[in-house]
């Protein structure tokens, strides 16, 4: 039988609004001009272009001129941490990041104490979430910045960032925040979650990939990681992606309007998919905060049975989603995310994401609420760990 | 990703399942890996005359375990334990070189069996 595709995958990336769409094809076509050359159709995309840093920048309550845009949230991510820690130098060399920190922030971590910085790392408590005192225990004299998540793009656990901010800032410390999975499907506002640093990217709402952004406040030292033409106040050097760009900034103007009901009928889809699992399935188990979590994110683990077996019986359903299972990674170890909530690699092993959006419809939840209970019985029925 | 051949070993396993008369049986891997294979045998006359399974894994560790249970039905045990784990994924048209490694137990689950049997 073919089945409809039902993608849960909108924490990976999301498909483009058709209007968004619409309102950048002229980009490709016609209004083509680099903002950077002096004639008519460069001078007209400059001024496009300082609209749509106006458009982010109000939408996160930030001044225009604090937005710069990059290529992804993993360069935004990269500049913050290599650019500050680089550029703070006189002050110190101790960076803290939380243990689980998207990769693009891990890894920039992992390169800088390489290269003669000193990074700690933040425990997690059983639902992922941080606790402000770690921060303020790990903080030292020489440190220089923290980077804390809004929100874990695996299992949807929020973090309280505006009481880890206002430690950041009583000890002189910087403030960083990867809003990835946060910025555009609940309000984001730098000045009531006290960042210094703030990364966003367009297509996780609904934008297209290839633009993303860093929030900077004024003041704050940070040195620049692109090197070349000046672009973006020399900030980031790269030809501007202008249809890019346009379409990020068409996102964030229907984001301004339609969020807030998104958002509400997105906790309802999500709660009725987790207790509906939860009830129907007792090897099933939720990953993340039962409460203070993301509107669109729901994460289980099933015990005995394994995710990419699981992911690929969703898939025969037509069903996308993903797994931290250590069979489905190309390094092959399980997720990290996962490991930093205490759990054992046996129950990572059976962990299953699914993450909705704009356009997932109440009957696609009951379709997957059926499908996955049919799913754990056919793979309870081979695993070894079931007593039948 | 992976052949048709082995998705429909995946989805539609043969010969799963326990066996309550087994004359052998081997279990190998580890909960933590992610993988652990657990196949059943009936022995007739040092003839295999049936082979089941019981697979916690990904989609190559169920598939890999299910065609070598096809495989070893009618064999002698000598000629059964000469499969190697290349035939297996060739059987299933071959396999994603990251998953040999981990996934394809089942030619040492039918070792262990044998061995537990001969003791």
């Amino acid at each position: 039988m073919k089945y409809n595709n039902i993608y849960t995958d909108y924490a990976a990336t999301t498909p483009v609004d058709p209007r968004v769409v619409r309102a950048m094809m002229p980009y490709f076509l016609t209004n083509i001009g680099n903002p950077a050359s002096m004639h008519k159709m460069g001078q007209n995309n400059l001024k496009v272009l300082e609209k749509c840093r106006n458009t982010v920048a109000s939408f996160v309550g930030a001044q225009t001129k604090e937005i710069v845009f990059t290529g992804s949230a993993s360069e935004s991510n990269n500049l913050a941490l290599k650019g500050t820690m680089w550029a703070n130098k006189a002050k110190g060399n101790h960076l803290i990041v939380s243990s689980v920190e998207h990769d693009c922030v891990l890894e920039s971590a992992k390169w800088l104490s390489k290269n003669g910085f000193e990074v700690s790392y933040l425990p997690v408590d059983e639902y992922g979430m941080i606790n402000p005192k770690d921060v303020e225990k790990t903080i030292k004299k020489n440190t220089v910045l923290v980077s804390v998540m809004q929100a874990n793009n695996e299992i949807g656990t929020m973090n309280p960032i505006s009481e880890i901010a206002e430690i950041c800032h009583k000890n002189g410390v910087l403030f960083h925040t990867d809003a990835v999975q946060t910025c555009g499907k609940i309000p984001v506002n730098v000045q009531e979650i006290g960042a210094d640093l703030l990364t966003a990217s367009s297509h996780k709402m609904y934008g297209p990939k290839g633009a993303a952004f860093l929030y900077i406040k004024t003041g704050t030292k940070i040195e620049p990681w692109m090197h070349g033409g000046g672009q973006e106040n020399g900030m980031r050097s790269s030809t501007v992606n202008m249809p890019a760009i346009v379409g990020f900034a068409k996102a964030i103007e229907i984001a301004k309007k339609e969020m807030a009901g998104d958002e509400k009928r997105l906790i309802i889809l999500r709660d009725k998919l987790i207790k509906n699992i939860l009830e129907k399935i007792p090897t099933a188990k939720l990953n993340g905060h039962p409460i203070k979590r993301l509107p669109n994110i729901a994460s289980f683990r099933f015990a005995y049975i394994e995710g990419e077996s699981i992911i690929y019986w969703l898939n025969e359903y037509g069903i996308m989603a993903s797994t931290g299972s250590a069979c489905s990674s190309p390094k092959l170890t399980p997720s990290h995310v996962l490991m930093a909530c205490g759990l054992r690699k046996e129950e990572i092993h059976g962990s299953l994401r699914l993450s909705l959006g704009k356009w997932t419809k109440e009957k696609d939840v009951d379709f997957i609420i059926d499908k996955i209970q049919i799913i754990v019985k056919k793979l309870n029925k081979l695993s070894p760990f079931i007593k039948k | 990703m992976y052949s048709k051949k082995a998705m429909s070993y995946f989805k539609k396993p043969v010969n799963i399942g326990g066996m309550d008369d087994a004359d052998a049986i081997g279990e190998v891997g580890n909960l933590v890996c992610g993988d652990v294979m657990k196949i059943y045998l009936k022995i007739k006359d040092n003839v295999i005359t049936k082979a089941t399974f019981e697979t916690f894994g990904c989609v190559s560790a169920i598939a890999s375990s299910s065609m070598l249970t096809e495989m070893v039905k009618g064999k002698t045990i000598e000629e059964a334990l000469k499969i190697t784990k290349q035939d297996v994924i060739d059987a299933l048209d071959g396999l994603p070189a990251i998953k040999i490694h981990c996934s394809v137990l089942a030619t040492e689950a039918l070792a262990k069996a044998v061995e537990n049997y001969r003791k």
